[in-house]
């Protein structure tokens, strides 16, 4: 089950500059939650933050307290450990390219020395039907490569790979901007569906995706949140004039 | 003022000629490049061909002027060589290929490959001289651990480099959807990185055992040769491209046929060694891989 995520005080550098000003946040459990803003506005840091992925890049820091449910992410755990209860989709879809569909599904539990290979065979096969690929590829998950499917495919691989390790909350950074139409309308039921489990964040450009998929959106404006509120109340009656701005697009 | 359909035509031409020529000079760039390899290969088939038989690739050495005789000794001890050379050369080579990639953005990794590619310039007899003062001196001994020990040396600043840089082609996104899924970074460097770049690793060592198979200065006082059998590690022992540098400066015609021989012998067993790793490493990987 989904858990919520409480975010205060959270402030991010890459060096000497700041990408995130003291962002103050509560997302509910099992609900989706969006992330608005032009290019640079912090969104991508900000969810980066939430699994600590932030700080692998050189230079980086953060600073502020995230707690996911219970867990206080910045505070006696190993970031390794916080992962495996996170999981993350990415903008462009990254599956393994030496590894079969199968291995990549199973590589999260693989990898974290896990062996059971009856076990195994039913978390791919459930992973996969979550994510709505398993009828699509069931047929050749052991023979075919992960990089060898289209990249709707693709990024629906990367959502199983990421379910596979029974995350409490999934990141997704721009899950669709690389795909076509017809395969972000599958990802998006697909958000539809999973929140019933999972706690879900997701950074989109896309404002009718933003509208389409979330309960909650932010707005994020050069580091800061300019405004959080329930989705409908964001693009219908927005409480700030540059929230305004962007969503009928007077900039961004 | 010339009519545009006419200077349209001019141009197609034109290009058509630089196309063509473009076309010609990338061809025979490709015919000069493999025409010393092909040469090469041809005359060591017509010269060696007719004194490779059975007694050739199962005897020991004659003494000069009986007949007959063969390299048996010289091929067995040439495996324990390069085998040694491998043991020794390509754990450290990748290993520190992997240290320059995912750990060495820093002074230290720089003094790496700055040595790393002086000593990939050191000429081979100097290595040589290096290991016969490591080793030999030491041991009191000519003997196949200290040939293995200089083509080691030889071998690593090639594995180092080519495995850097393969290693850094692998993107960076693989790398933070392992970090995603709570993969610790060793992990991640060993099973997906590496695992990633395995076919470019494997190419970088091959090319680095292809390079020392055919060695012969850094051998000649290290493993010294020997004209009779000999597996013990410790003991002078034989090798093709030594026997074959014997024989081709011998005053005898037989042993000049033999080291023709000798030489066709070296070149198809490091083709047949690149041939079947990369076999084996096809082997392993699936179908459709990017």
């Amino acid at each position: 089950m989904g858990v919520g995520i409480q975010v205060e005080n959270l402030n991010a550098w890459y060096g000497s500059t700041q990408a995130l000003h003291d962002i103050r946040l509560n997302m509910e459990a099992n609900h989706a939650t969006a992330l608005i803003g032009p290019s640079g506005c912090g969104k991508s840091t900000f969810i980066r933050c939430l699994n600590r992925m932030h700080e692998t890049t050189p230079g980086a820091r953060v600073e502020g307290n995230v707690k996911i449910g219970q867990l206080d992410a910045y505070d006696g755990i190993s970031p390794t450990l916080l992962r495996r209860r996170i999981g993350m989709v990415f903008q462009k879809p990254n599956p393994f390219p030496t590894m079969s569909i199968y291995d990549n599904v199973a590589a999260g539990l693989k990898l974290n020395g896990y062996n059971n290979r009856k076990e195994m065979d039913q978390i791919v096969e459930r992973s996969l039907a979550s994510s709505a690929l398993w009828d699509e590829v069931k047929d050749f998950i052991h023979k075919k490569s992960g990089a060898s499917l289209s990249g709707g495919q693709q990024q629906r691989l990367c959502i199983a790979r990421a379910l596979a390790v029974e995350p409490e909350v999934l990141l997704m950074d721009e899950p669709c901007s690389a795909l076509d139409p017809i395969s972000t309308g599958k990802i998006e039921e697909l958000i539809f569906q999973l929140k019933t489990q999972y706690t879900i964040v997701i950074v989109t450009h896309n404002m009718q995706q933003a509208a389409r998929v979330a309960e909650y959106t932010g707005f994020f404006l050069l580091g800061r949140m300019v405004e959080f509120d329930k989705t409908e109340k964001i693009f219908t009656n927005p409480s700030d004039k540059r929230t305004e701005d962007y969503i009928t697009g007077r900039f961004g | 003022m010339p009519n545009p359909e006419t200077k349209q035509l001019e141009i197609s031409l034109w290009r058509r000629i630089t196309d063509h020529l473009a076309t010609l000079f990338a061809i025979s760039t490709v015919v000069l490049v493999l025409a010393p390899l092909i040469a090469i290969f041809a005359y060591l088939v017509i010269k060696g061909v007719g004194s490779i038989n059975l007694s050739f690739l199962t005897q020991t050495p004659k003494p000069p002027g009986e007949a007959g005789g063969g390299m048996a000794n010289a091929i067995a001890g040439s495996v324990l060589i390069l085998g040694i050379a491998s043991l020794l050369g390509v754990p450290v080579g990748i290993g520190a290929g992997i240290y320059l990639s995912e750990f060495g953005r820093n002074r230290f990794g720089d003094s790496v490959r700055f040595v790393s590619d002086v000593l990939n310039g050191v000429p081979s007899i100097v290595i040589g001289i290096v290991a016969y003062a490591l080793v030999v001196l030491r041991q009191k001994h000519f003997s196949a651990l200290a040939g293995g020990a200089a083509l080691a040396i030889m071998m690593i600043p090639t594995i180092t480099r080519t495995t850097e840089e393969m290693l850094l082609l692998v993107p960076g996104a693989l790398r933070e959807a392992a970090y995603g899924l709570g993969v610790p970074r060793w992990r991640t460097t060993l099973s997906i990185v590496l695992r990633t770049a395995t076919s470019g690793v494997i190419t970088g060592v091959m090319l680095a055992f292809a390079r020392v198979a055919g060695e012969t200065a850094p051998l000649l006082f290290t493993a010294f040769g020997n004209q009779f059998w000999n597996w013990k590690l410790d003991q002078p022992t034989a090798a093709l491209p030594l026997q074959i540098f014997t024989y081709a400066i011998s005053p005898y015609d037989d042993w000049h046929r033999q080291a023709w021989a000798g030489a066709l012998v070296l070149i198809i067993l490091i083709v047949a060694a690149v041939a079947a790793v990369r076999l084996a490493v096809r082997h392993g990987t699936l179908g459709g891989a990017a």
